[in-house]
């Protein structure tokens, strides 16, 4: 799937901003942002709700309004809220989507395996915010689709559910589902995902693996606590160049620099040489939330 | 027990997925409580009423029954074809319903083909239910067997009309804004819309304007069919006319969400 300087405007708002990015086959793609980032916009776009107002849109090497009969089969979707009748129940509904498809998968071992059987006869309405959301994912599945696309699809659920959701997401990437998901939560990007788009205003300001989002330009900090008057300029010139080591109290200092395994061990062997003995040490890997809201600034908006 | 996740996409026989959209659509028709009222209670007990209606509405010279079942049965496509399609189209569009099924593999004309076979299905029931409760409350149509047959047209060139004037209501108008409307219009055209009343109780002047609008084409069409086994020109021409202008604005405007 591949997007190619999409923009789209609200009147006079532009939700989406030149933006490109591309989905590996088979890879879990996260597409991480703020509020109002734009990503459900493009989501949509690619599902092929809207057309590009400039720019294009590929999925499965078709597009998706042109060719929207022959994707509709091939991808799922699952929707930020509703998509059912209110007065449906759970199974009903699933089966109902199933019914649409040549191939479905069971709805009644996919409702079970998401743990919707024990409300299979709850009209939607009645169903848990979670619920309606692992209702939605079923749908999204139930076709078996070579392609899904996920808008917040574990938002408002309770932490068993969203496990259960992530098992079943890395069970469809292991079976070469692709899977194309927008999320807030860093937590879900860094662990679930292969890929990750940051967006912010409408563009993508970075991509790459969790992993390499996290190194680029990732400054860590290692936590040591010591005797008091630890000779931090002394140490500071055992250690490479843009190390910084500071005593914030008395006996805790606080490194910051390139934190990888060899300052680990020049450290401890500074102290070791210097007759030492640090009593704790903690070293505090940045992670994707602290990358994200250093791209995309920490203040409410 | 393991699913098996691999990719096996395919979209369903189209037959296969407009009979899963009609029933689901019957299904959630008939749970609804406000449908049955509309669809059924309301005209059965217009039909009761009517049987002692003579003494307090004059409708014109003959039995008030006979005079009453044609319009009840108008009644009975006006409120299924219209106020209920509206109703259940706008909520559909409100809920995203409309958006995830366009985002399935079921075409828009599947879905039209499921909403319609649904609504033939509850007006076949309604027509029946009201002909048999009319005759047994002794209704004596007196334009032959052929008037069943005109019956059966009208209702389908007054469903055509009258649905696509609902789609049009729920595809553009909000949710809330088409409840109020779908009810309001069906009040109006109940009173005053020559659905009921036979348009010779009107003044000249009103009754060449009424005759216009598809209410009364229906209604006065179905009263001559059964009065004297046919339903002339005029309803057919104002009922095939609203079908068309209404079915092509609304192919123009809806909004999908």
């Amino acid at each position: 799937m591949q997007v190619r300087d999409l923009v789209m405007r609200y009147g006079t708002t532009t939700a989406v901003d030149g933006l490109s990015l591309e989905v590996p086959e088979g890879s879990i793609t996260a597409v991480l942002g703020p509020n109002g980032a734009g990503k459900t916009t493009t989501i949509e776009t690619c599902e092929g709700f809207r057309p590009p107002q400039s720019g294009s849109v590929r999925v499965l090497g078709l597009d998706p309004r042109v060719d929207a009969v022959r994707l509709r089969p091939r991808v799922g979707v699952m929707l930020q809220s509703g998509g059912a009748w209110t007065g449906s129940r759970a199974t009903e509904m699933l089966r109902h989507m199933a019914s649409l498809h040549a191939h479905p998968l069971d709805p009644e071992a996919l409702a079970d395996r998401l743990g919707l059987a024990s409300c299979g006869r709850t009209p939607y309405r009645r169903l848990s915010g979670g619920q309606q959301q692992r209702l939605s994912l079923a749908m999204a599945v139930v076709g078996r689709p070579e392609l899904v696309f996920l808008d917040e699809p574990t938002a408002g659920l309770d932490p068993q559910a969203r496990r259960a959701t992530w098992e079943l997401l890395a069970e469809l990437r292991g079976a070469g589902v692709t899977v194309v998901l927008t999320t807030h939560f860093m937590d879900e990007a860094e662990q679930l995902s292969d890929l990750v788009h940051v967006v912010d205003a409408g563009a993508v300001i970075a991509s790459g693996s969790p992993a390499e989002l996290t190194a680029s330009g990732a400054r860590g900090t290692i936590r040591f606590t010591a005797p008091a008057g630890v000779d931090v300029v002394a140490l500071m010139d055992a250690l490479p160049h843009d190390t910084k080591v500071e005593e914030v109290e008395a006996g805790r200092y606080v490194l910051t620099g390139e934190v990888d395994p060899r300052l680990l061990a020049a450290l401890t062997r500074w102290c070791a040489d210097h007759d030492v003995l640090t009593e704790s040490v903690l070293v505090e890997r940045q992670s994707l939330e602290d990358r994200f809201l250093d791209l995309t600034g920490r203040t409410l908006r | 027990m393991s699913l098996d996740l691999s990719p096996r996409p395919g979209a369903a026989t189209p037959t296969a997925m407009v009979r899963s959209q009609a029933s689901m659509e019957l299904r959630l028709l008939s749970r609804n409580g406000e449908q049955l009222l509309l669809t059924l209670v309301i005209p059965l007990l217009l039909l009761v009423a009517s049987t002692r209606a003579g003494s307090v509405v004059d409708l014109g010279d003959g039995r008030t029954i006979d005079i009453v079942t044609p319009g009840v049965l108008a009644l009975a496509v006006l409120s299924t074809s219209f106020t209920s399609l509206a109703i259940a189209t706008g909520f559909e569009r409100r809920y995203g319903v409309l958006k995830r099924l366009g985002a399935s593999p079921l075409p828009r004309w599947g879905l039209l083909a499921g909403k319609v076979t649904a609504i033939a299905a509850v007006e076949v029931v309604q027509l029946s239910v009201l002909v048999v409760v009319a005759q047994l409350l002794g209704w004596q149509p007196t334009g032959g067997p052929g008037a069943y047959a005109w019956l059966l047209v009208l209702a389908v060139v007054g469903t055509a009309a009258f649905g696509a004037l609902g789609l049009l209501i729920a595809g553009t108008l909000r949710a809330e804004a088409t409840l109020a409307v779908a009810n309001l219009v069906y009040v109006l055209l109940l009173v005053g819309g020559g659905l009921l009343v036979p348009l010779s109780r009107h003044p000249d002047a009103v009754a060449a304007v009424l005759q216009l609008l598809p209410s009364a084409a229906l209604g006065e069409g179905l009263r001559d069919a059964f009065a004297t086994g046919s339903p002339g020109l005029l309803p057919l021409l104002v009922l095939t006319v609203w079908a068309v202008g209404a079915g092509l604005l609304t192919a123009r405007c809806f909004r999908w969400e």
